[in-house]
């Protein structure tokens, strides 16, 4: 768990070295003109692809499990599309297809961002990345309060596909050990749809 | 971008062909983690460069945040809905009879 908190940060800290210099400018030429980010995101979106494919554990886990542990995952994915489509009308800058992809990153910011930003462009590529990341922060810290006011899915509701990872431990905490598998399975049923979600919002909407 | 997820399901049927193959498997780990700090690197570089982007900063984190809690809340909400009908009643120690 420490090992992927420390990943967030060094990804971020990537972010933010890019961003300073590209603000101030100081970039070769090469890097300047070429978009190679397209090919560097297909090598990415294969090699996650191997990740799924080799990963025996989730597919046993999901064998085993009862059917109603997938509402859970359902539950939040309808959650999110209906609360981001009710929020829609405060953004009147962004259109609802849009408003919607960027709630399907469910927390994966990382790679929702990256999908967005290639589909989309940068700029809802950025809200993407900031939204993802206030998702899993706000889980982090609110936890305690939601399961004490709607319910031990509550935690799990929130993380998205975090609650497989970073925000695992503070939903066994404070939900109780009992609900840890539902909140990885939630976690990586979650994780898998992103980008199939994330396109097809963005392509067939 | 159909072709993103094409890309995903051709890995996908690599994968299954190494899942006894511990090394190659942590290899992938770890090449998915540089391949994420490569292209987030970019990402910074495309937002540094963008001053559209830079000038806006604050009003496109607001539109994040509104999001955010849009998403939040209705996950939440479904969330409750679910644990009160499906699971409050009963002990999900079930499952770790399953384990």
């Amino acid at each position: 768990m420490g090992l992927k908190m420390k990943n967030s940060l060094i990804i971020l800290a990537f972010f933010a070295v890019g961003m300073a210099l590209g603000i101030i400018e100081k970039l070769p030429d090469l890097m300047m003109k070429t978009d190679f980010s397209m090919f560097a995101l297909y090598g990415l979106m294969f090699l996650v692809g191997i990740g799924i494919g080799a990963d025996r554990k989730s597919w046993l886990v999901m064998r085993k499990i009862k059917l109603k542990i997938f509402l859970v995952p359902l539950g939040v994915i309808l959650g999110t599309l209906a609360g981001t489509a009710v929020i829609s009308f405060l953004i009147p800058e962004l259109n609802l297809k849009e408003i919607l992809a960027v709630g399907a990153g469910f927390g994966y910011y990382s790679l929702s961002s990256l999908l967005i930003t290639e589909i989309s462009g940068v700029e809802l590529g950025v809200i993407a990345l900031l939204s993802n990341i206030m998702r899993e922060v706000f889980t982090l810290l609110a936890t305690p309060l939601l399961v004490r006011y709607f319910g031990k899915l509550a935690g799990i509701g929130s993380a998205g596909a975090t609650s497989m990872d970073t925000t695992l431990p503070v939903i066994t905490r404070f939900s109780g050990k009992e609900w840890s598998i539902i909140s990885v399975f939630s976690g990586i049923v979650l994780t898998l749809l992103v980008p199939v979600l994330v396109t097809f919002i963005m392509k067939f909407f | 971008m159909i072709t993103v997820l094409l890309v995903m399901i051709a890995g996908i049927i690599a994968g299954v062909f190494i899942h006894q193959k511990p090394k190659l498997i942590k290899l992938n780990d770890r090449l998915i983690s540089l391949a994420i700090y490569l292209l987030l690197f970019l990402l910074g570089i495309s937002v540094g460069l963008n001053k559209t982007i830079i000038q806006n900063i604050g009003t496109l984190g607001f539109q994040a945040l509104i999001i955010t809690l849009g998403a939040i809340s209705g996950s939440v909400l479904m969330s409750w809905l679910i644990w009160r009908v499906l699971f409050r009643s009963e002990q999900i120690n079930g499952l770790e009879d399953e384990e």
